[in-house]
């Protein structure tokens, strides 16, 4: 549980993670349950209807839009987002 | 096929060194890989982040098709199994470069799969010592943002321009065994990239970066526990992190320590690798295919049109100057390493046939060396690149043409250059203008030698009893007389005759 919260960078209270576990491994089972069904020799449906992958021209239409993509940062300075220093 | 004999040298003995790259190559194009913002290098910060590339919720990735194109012809130019199926994965990892919080890639179903490339250790003759490189595979995935340390004292600035570029993951088999194979591996790769124009090679720019996998062994023995090194961006940096790498892992295992699975980092400053140890809990990238886009499928058409669209490759090339135009094996590598050399060279020899009014096959000697040694040289001098050369192919093949007929003389071919260079004129011109057409007048010839044989009794003498050599001082002496203008072969033939 605690790896799972923090690769998904979620801070939780070992008191929410205790009340976690038990939703967790409910919803574990039930997926496996899903094992139970034998899809031999059946391939993996990705679309509901046939549909196939549509293709973009390579033209340039987006972009240049600097003041909309930094609105909603907490930081923004000198046209670039701040964040907490991060060195490796 | 050529066995590297590259060997460490250990207080155990010999080591041998096992290396597998991971190049990311940008591919040419104008937007990126999942939306319409433009891949230009060098704009200001963020202005070039479409709401895609920021991932603003509800936004929706669009393949661009060109992307999709030029993974497939490279895989073509490399010889490679083309996927028709093909489907994208998120790898997911938090990091402030990448605002998804996943990096759309191939991890299941690549694009392209199995090929190889072919390599030559030895420049000079490269049909002698080849071997060929396995490729695993090519995928096409996302680049990440920029992130700049130094701007500000307690936090990091993000620059998104290159979020969401498409990159092609090139991935080799472990076949690489000395730093000098994987040196020519980068380069070829590099050329074959240039050639099919699907990335621009340029290292500096960032557009070809080198993730080096290397590990040590006895030889014989099973491969060892291999170093990742991210991000290296020459091919000197490349050879350099395989050479330092491995004897850190030969120290390493001879002091009875073993080697961890880790990332490590290239610092060209200190010209050594130390780990990155921040990211060792960060590998758990819990791939799934991504749901917001369907598989790849393509059809014959797509692959028909690929294929058709490829140019002739360098090793296609250089075969066929050597067999079709008769040029030596090194000069017709060292044409065709850069596109933009062939390409200046074909167009000097479509030139040179037209002015001489011979097949190209008879010309083309003659360009090569002109291109080799002359133009190369004052390329050098001047600092530039063949496209920046002041120079046409026309000019050029105008030049080669007065010394195919006699016009001129090698030696004043060279100073005619010098001219052309100096004041954009063409040969033609020059020579007409200043007077140095060769003669072939054997009066004027016959006087200039007589004058310096009169002037050289002693040396005359001394030629007449047996010191042969020096008869060039002879003709050095009458084409100075000459102001080097005279037909080098009848000079030599009216000495002959007078001396003998």
């Amino acid at each position: 549980m605690k790896k799972i919260a923090s690769l998904a960078r979620i801070a939780m209270t070992d008191a929410e993670i205790e009340a976690m576990v038990p939703e967790f491994n409910g919803i574990l089972g039930w997926v496996e349950q899903l094992g139970e069904v034998d899809v031999t020799g059946i391939e993996p449906m990705t679309a509901v209807i046939p549909n196939t992958l549509r293709l973009r021209e390579d033209v340039v239409t987006d972009g240049n839009i600097r003041d909309k993509v930094l609105a909603n940062a907490p930081a923004a300075e000198h046209g670039f987002f701040g964040v907490p220093k991060v060195i490796e | 096929m050529t066995e590297s004999t590259y060997r460490i040298q250990g207080a155990t003995g010999e080591w041998e060194v096992v290396i597998g790259l991971e190049v990311h190559a940008q591919v040419t194009s104008h937007a990126k890989l999942f939306s319409g913002a433009s891949t230009t290098f060098g704009a200001e910060p963020n202005a070039q982040v479409s709401l895609v590339d920021a991932a603003m919720p509800g936004m929706l990735p669009v393949p661009n098709g060109e992307c999709v194109r030029q993974a497939v012809r490279t895989g073509m130019a490399l010889n490679a199994q083309i996927n028709r199926y093909s489907r994208f994965d998120r790898k997911n990892y938090f990091y402030a470069d990448l605002p998804q919080g996943y990096q759309i890639s191939q991890l299941y179903h690549p694009i392209v799969g199995e090929g190889g490339i072919e390599i030559s250790l030895d420049e000079k003759n490269p049909d002698a010592q080849t071997k060929t490189i396995g490729i695993e595979r090519l995928h096409l995935e996302q680049d990440a943002g920029k992130l700049m340390h130094d701007q500000h004292p307690t936090m990091s600035y993000v620059d998104l321009n290159r979020c969401g570029v498409a990159l092609m993951e090139i991935v080799s088999r472990p076949d690489m065994r000395s730093p000098a194979e994987a040196g020519a591996y980068l380069k070829k790769l590099r050329t074959i990239l240039r050639y099919v124009g699907s990335c621009d090679g340029n290292m500096e720019e960032g557009s070809m970066r080198a993730d080096v996998n290397v590990s040590v062994r006895k030889p014989g023995d099973e491969f060892g526990t291999r170093t990742e090194t991210k991000n290296v961006n020459s091919v000197r940096y490349v050879m350099a992190t395989i050479e330092h790498e491995a004897n850190r892992q030969v120290d390493v295992l001879e002091s009875g320590g073993t080697i961890v699975q880790e990332t490590r980092l290239y610092d060209p400053d200190k010209n050594e690798t130390r780990s990155m140890r921040s990211k060792e809990d960060a590998h758990d990238y819990r791939y799934f295919p991504d749901p917001d886009l369907l598989p790849l499928e393509l059809d014959d058409a797509f692959l028909d049109a690929c294929k058709e669209s490829l140019p002739e490759l360098p090793d296609a090339k250089r075969k066929r100057y050597e067999s079709e135009l008769g040029l030596s094996a090194y000069n017709a590598a060292v044409l065709t390493a850069e596109a933009e050399t062939a390409r200046w060279f074909e167009a000097l020899l479509a030139e040179s046939a037209k002015a001489q009014g011979k097949p190209e096959a008879d010309v083309a000697k003659a360009s090569a060396n002109w291109l080799l040694s002359e133009l190369y040289g004052a390329l050098n001098r001047m600092g530039k690149t063949i496209d920046e050369s002041p120079v046409s192919p026309a000019a050029g093949a105008e030049l080669v043409a007065l010394v195919a007929d006699g016009t001129i003389s090698g030696t004043i071919a060279k100073q005619v250059f010098e001219i052309m260079l100096e004041t954009g004129d063409g040969a033609g011109k020059i020579v007409e203008e200043r007077g140095l057409k060769q003669t072939s007048d054997t009066g004027a010839i016959d006087a200039a030698i007589a004058k310096v044989l009169a002037d050289n009794a002693d040396k005359v003498e001394q030629y007449r009893s047996g010191k042969e050599a020096l008869f060039g001082f002879f003709v050095g002496q009458t084409m100075k007389a000459m102001q080097g203008k005279a037909n080098p072969q009848m000079v030599n033939e009216q000495l002959k005759k007078v001396l003998n």
